[in-house]
């Protein structure tokens, strides 16, 4: 009986050793294990013709030769597995510094990145967006804003009309009289937009984005329109840089202020960047003209506020070193993808 | 504005360094956009003297032993003809800088460095220097420009630096006046400013002048148009006699740009200049009647100004006529029938105040501009008008150059042009506008350095207002005044301490809009911006007809030019364009969009605010390789991103969209409103500007879209009931639309929730003129979960509709 055994171990260890696939070692095991119709199985059943006394042995027998075929087959499974996974794994191999299919992550335009900074500043400070027409009345773009018809301001700027009662905006600045004719105080805005002036050379485009900040409430002054500036600053051009106001004028604030912030790009000891200066010009200010309170039905002995107003462009140029205003609106792919978030 | 600051130094002591005065300066609100030292080209030049001089034979050329003091004594060879033994020259020292003349020995040509040299065997270490070679001209430095060398005083000490000698360390401030401030269009206007910042007096130039008993009799001013001439003053000077202005004027003249004429004629100038006054001499017997009148000029009316330019003129331009015709443009420039000659003898001078927005248009309408006429334009007081007239006959006796008479004759409105004005405001107003306070004591200090005789009582100032400060008339005026003389320094930043707090942020249509743009950044596109202006030769590029709606477009008045002239009625050409400058440049794919206004108007140039609304604009392109369904899963991508459902349509007249490829374009429509187009660049289009691309295009208007982009978030519970799949593919003409059958396989079915295309076939295996169309359908219940029984007879339903609707076969 022993040998018997012997012999069908040797017999499944040969056949197995054969076999390289899966699913044949599977019909092997079958064929020994099967419940039904496994050779092992059928073995148990010659158990009916032992006498009582010889059949706990042949049970122990039959048993381990049961338990060592689970084994050996659950191993050779196994093995093979194993040898599979490495065969597919071989044949799926890639060379992974192959390029894979592009897809560009898109991107917003650098004024529009400019312009959501600043309202994400202004924003938590409490300020509201606006945004005014771009065909303006005379009357919002120059004479509320303190210029009539034949203030020297007016020379400052070169307007482009539409006809004699309305011009393209030549400044944000339009926007704030609309806010202040309809809303009291405190008032609290930004107004980005397009405007635009008849200038048209290496440094001067014919539309371009500003960027108006307003505040109207009791009690504003030149300090808070400092305080307000070093915090802009701060956020958009670095943690250590400085602001510096120096007397200029506008009609429409008074006092005016041209507003510098210290060089970031030298820490202000002196550059190209800043032309040796160590500041670099961002912005106009100032306090709001009694006048311009007043054409707006404001008392301005009652309320004070400061106004200012940027270029959207200057502030990118500035912030992304790009060296040309003209960049920003030919749409060349190999400028505008890199201001990818 | 050029100011010399030898020139400044006549009205006020200056103790500071030229940087610091710039420093000065630019505190208080003057820009110094250039600081230059005259002779900032000129280096290693000293009074040299010559001991002795050989002529070398069978040349012009000597050779001098010329003596520097401290620096030695060197071997010169010179070939001026004016070189003498004991005359004292400049001369460059070896390493020196100077001007480099071309063989003429005037004209400049850049800058040299002088080197040890041997001329004809002798050697010659450095140079002996004409005027120009050291940046001199006749007017700057009398005998500069004799083509020699340049004659020293004897008194000029032998060894020193010639700039002091010559005047070549003078420095130039070109300064930038804002235009509140044409009080400071002078060099005695910066000198007030000076003054008061450096607290130092004001020496006034003097104007005292000793007028003799004559008169002109029948002599007559009349001004006419008193609302462009508010102030004229005209004065007699008889016995002129025309000659050369003296070298400090002349100087001075030169240092600011303007070459000296004649004495008259310079101190016309030299009062400009000086006072900011602009004057006009008449030679009085080309003045027919001795009459002045300053009127309108009448229509078709003809000048021959100065320069012998003959101009017509209109009501709207002012002249100065005599008894006949007109003999000046007011403010702009005199008429050739008046001019100073060398032999006038009697003269009419002028000084008046016209009025700067006339003087600006009429400029401008004629082309014709002056140094008097930029003056006007920037506001002259009638203070100056006086005072420049004083000037300019105080100069006429100082030069000798004619007799002041007793017939001066002013027509002005206000009596006395010096007269100051008060104003009373509050102390505490003006630092409460600051947000600091200045003490008292400094408020007074710098308001006297200003001339305002400031004077305090409690909280109460008082200021006099100088007569040429116009700009001054309230309280935040003063605050300026007091802020940029204190400094700027002194604000310290404050966080708006006492403002309410207000909520801020973007509005629900301003975050959408990002959002929008943010899902196109998504779809991997690039946002732009172009020009809202264009021509209508962009328009000729998509091939739109005369009579196309987008070719009714604002046009400018006064355009840069034909290609920027009107406002964008739609965003397209402004992107085919950007596409085609793309391609052009090598980059071969890109995925654009832009959002930006369209303006629309009947009227070319409207008077009333013309609607402006918001177009998107999108591009496609990458070589061949992009379709319609390439840029129609981004219309969709919006759609999904704002729960919106957009339908698409075949356009019903496809002549509105001429650019598009007749079979690959659609309108997009939103509720049944046509609210886009988008397709396909037509071929003709792309093959002429990029060929060998596709190229796809659409417009959305926004305006339309924006109250549809309003997003708000709402949970829907989960299905409870499983979903069902079934595919069936249909056999049906080729004129079928996939949105036909789906529309109608959902009316055979309230429980399909979901059909999805998956496959198109058309070919070999079909019969002719139709398609195979692969569908997905997905059922579900709300309320059990469906048998395959039931499923088989929501298809056969659905089928059997569709066979009826459209013969549609079951493949």
């Amino acid at each position: 009986m022993e040998k018997q055994i012997k012999a069908m171990r040797e017999k499944i260890e040969q056949a197995a050793a054969a076999i390289q696939d899966s699913k044949e070692m599977y019909q092997l095991r079958k064929q020994y294990l099967d419940n039904k119709t496994g050779q092992i199985s059928a073995l148990m059943k010659n158990m009916r013709d032992l006498t009582p006394e010889e059949r706990p042995a042949f049970g122990k027998i039959v048993n381990e030769l049961k338990t060592w075929a689970l084994d050996f087959f659950t191993s050779q499974d196994a093995r093979l597995k194993a040898a599979e996974l490495e065969k597919k794994n071989a044949a799926e191999q890639i060379d992974v510094t192959m390029p894979a299919a592009p897809h560009s992550a898109g991107a917003l335009h650098p004024n529009t990145l400019i312009a959501n900074e600043l309202i994400d500043i202004f924003a938590g400070m409490g300020f509201t967006v606006f945004e005014g027409p771009e065909i303006e009345n005379d009357y919002y773009n120059f004479t509320a804003l303190n210029t009539p018809k034949d203030h020297p301001a007016r020379d400052m700027q070169d307007t482009f009309y539409v006809s004699p009662e309305l011009l393209l905006r030549t400044q944000t600045s339009a926007g704030q009289i609309r806010v202040m004719e309809n809303t009291k105080p405190p008032i609290k805005i930004l107004s980005p937009g397009k405007v635009f002036r008849s200038d048209d050379d290496a440094t001067h485009s014919p539309m371009f984005s500003q960027m108006e900040g307003l505040v109207v409430d009791k009690g504003i002054t030149l300090c808070d329109l400092q305080g307000m500036l070093d915090v802009f600053a701060q956020n958009v051009f670095g943690k250590n840089v400085k602001t510096r106001l120096r007397p200029s004028y506008f009609p429409f604030t008074e006092p005016s202020v041209e507003v510098d912030v210290s060089c970031f790009s030298c820490g202000g000891c002196g550059c190209r960047l800043c032309k040796d200066t160590g500041w670099i010009e961002v912005l106009g200010a100032g306090m709001v003209n009694r006048k311009v309170l007043e054409n707006c039905g404001i008392d301005p002995d009652e309320y004070t506020g400061f106004a200012f107003g940027m270029g959207i462009e200057r502030i990118a140029m500035l912030k992304y070193g790009i060296p040309n205003i003209k960049m920003l609106f030919e749409s060349d792919t190999r400028v505008l993808s890199q201001f990818s978030e | 504005m050029i100011v010399p600051l030898s020139w400044l130094k006549e009205y006020v002591e200056i103790d500071v360094t030229p940087q610091e005065l710039e420093t000065k300066l630019f505190d208080c609100g003057f820009e110094v956009e250039t600081l230059t030292e005259l002779g900032a080209d000129i280096s290693g030049v000293v009074v040299g003297q010559v001991e002795s001089l050989e002529p070398i034979p069978d040349t012009h050329l000597s050779v001098c032993q010329v003596d520097c003091g401290e620096h030695g004594k060197f071997q010169i060879c010179c070939g001026a003809d004016n070189v003498r033994v004991g005359g004292k020259y400049p001369v460059a020292l070896v390493g020196a800088q100077v001007y480099a003349t071309a063989r003429d020995h005037v004209t400049v040509e850049g800058l040299m460095k002088i080197k040890k040299g041997k001329l004809k065997g002798f050697e010659s270490s450095g140079m002996l220097c004409s005027g120009i070679e050291i940046g001199l001209n006749e007017d700057l430095y009398p005998g500069a420009d004799y083509c020699g060398l340049l004659v020293l005083p004897e008194d000029a000490p032998v060894g020193a630096d010639i700039k002091p000698v010559v005047g070549l360390d003078d420095w130039m401030f070109d300064i930038s006046i804002t235009a509140n401030r044409p009080d400071c269009m002078s060099i005695l206007g910066i000198a007030r400013e000076v003054a008061a910042a450096l607290g130092k007096p004001l020496k006034m130039p003097a104007t005292d002048y000793a007028a003799d008993g004559s008169t002109l009799a029948g002599f007559q001013v009349t001004v006419e148009a008193p609302d462009l001439c508010p102030r004229y003053s005209a004065h007699y000077v008889r016995d002129i006699q025309i000659a050369q202005s003296p070298a400090w004027m002349r100087r001075r003249l030169a240092l600011v740009g303007i070459r000296s004429i004649s004495n008259i004629v310079d101190i016309t100038n030299y009062v400009l200049k000086e006072i900011g006054q602009p004057m006009h001499a008449f030679d009085l017997r080309n003045l027919a009647g001795k009459q002045i009148i300053v009127r309108r000029a009448a229509e078709g009316e003809k000048i021959v100004t100065l320069d012998e330019k003959e101009f017509a003129l209109n009501p709207a331009n002012l002249v100065i006529c005599d008894g006949e015709k007109p003999v000046a443009l007011a403010g702009i420039m005199g008429g050739l029938n008046s001019e100073i000659k060398d032999d006038t003898t009697d003269v009419i001078f002028e000084s008046a105040k016209f009025m700067r927005d006339n003087v600006r248009k009429t400029s401008r309408a004629l082309g014709q501009h002056s140094d008097s006429s930029q003056r006007f334009e920037k506001g002259v007081d009638e203070y100056a008008t006086q005072l420049g007239m004083k000037r300019a006959l105080h100069l006429i006796e100082e030069l000798h150059c004619g007799t002041v008479t007793a017939t001066g004759i002013v027509r002005a409105e206000q009596q006395d042009p010096t007269a100051t004005r008060p104003l009373t405001v509050s102390i505490a107003k003006i630092n409460a506008l600051l947000g600091i306070t200045i003490p008292d004591d400094e408020i007074l200090r710098i308001l006297k350095n200003l001339s305002f005789e400031p004077q305090i009582d409690g909280d109460s100032l008082t200021v006099q207002v100088p007569p040429y400060r116009e700009d001054i008339e309230n309280a935040p005026d003063i605050a300026e005044e007091l802020i940029r003389m204190y400094g700027y320094d002194h604000i310290q930043p404050t966080f708006l301490a006492a403002a309410a707090v207000t909520n801020g942020g973007r509005n629900a249509a301003q975050s959408s809009l990002m959002k929008l743009k943010r899902v196109l950044c998504a779809q991997g596109l690039y946002e732009t911006i172009h020009y809202s202006f264009y021509s209508q030769k962009d328009l000729d590029l998509l091939k739109l007809p005369a009579d196309a709606p987008q070719r009714k477009a604002i046009r400018l008045l006064n355009p840069i030019s034909e290609d920027l002239s009107i406002m964008r009625t739609m965003l397209a050409p402004s992107m085919v364009n950007a596409v085609i400058r793309n391609v052009r440049r090598g980059n071969d794919s890109g995925r654009l969009f832009e959002i930006a206004k369209t303006y629309h108007s009947e009227e070319e140039h409207p008077a009333q605010e013309p609607e402006e609304r918001e177009a998107l604009c999108i591009t496609l392109f990458d070589g061949g390789k992009v379709n319609f369904f390439d840029g129609k899963a981004i219309t969709e991508a919006i759609a999904d991103a704002f729960r919106l459902q957009f339908t698409y349509r075949k356009p019903e007249d496809a002549a509105k969209y001429p650019f598009l490829h007749p079979g690959m374009s659609a309108e997009l429509l939103l509720g049944g409103e046509v609210v886009g187009w988008l397709g396909m660049l037509a071929h003709d289009l792309t093959d002429a500007e990029v060929p060998e691309h596709a190229v796809f295009l659409a417009e959305l208007d926004l305006t339309a879209l924006r109250p549809h982009l309003l997003t708000e978030l709402h949970f829907a519970p989960l299905p409870k009931y499983p979903v069902v799949q079934r595919d069936i593919a249909l056999l049906v003409s080729e004129e079928v639309l996939c949105a036909d059958l789906e529309a109608a396989m959902k009316r055979s079915c309230k429980s399909l929730r979901d059909v999805t295309l998956f496959d198109v076939y058309k070919g070999k295996q079909i019969a002719a003129g139709k398609q195979s169309l692969a569908f997905s359908l997905r059922f579900r219940s709300d309320d059990h979960a469906f048998t395959d029984n039931e499923i088989d007879q929501f298809v056969a339903k659905i089928l059997k509709n569709l066979a009826k609707e459209f013969e549609a076969e079951q493949r």
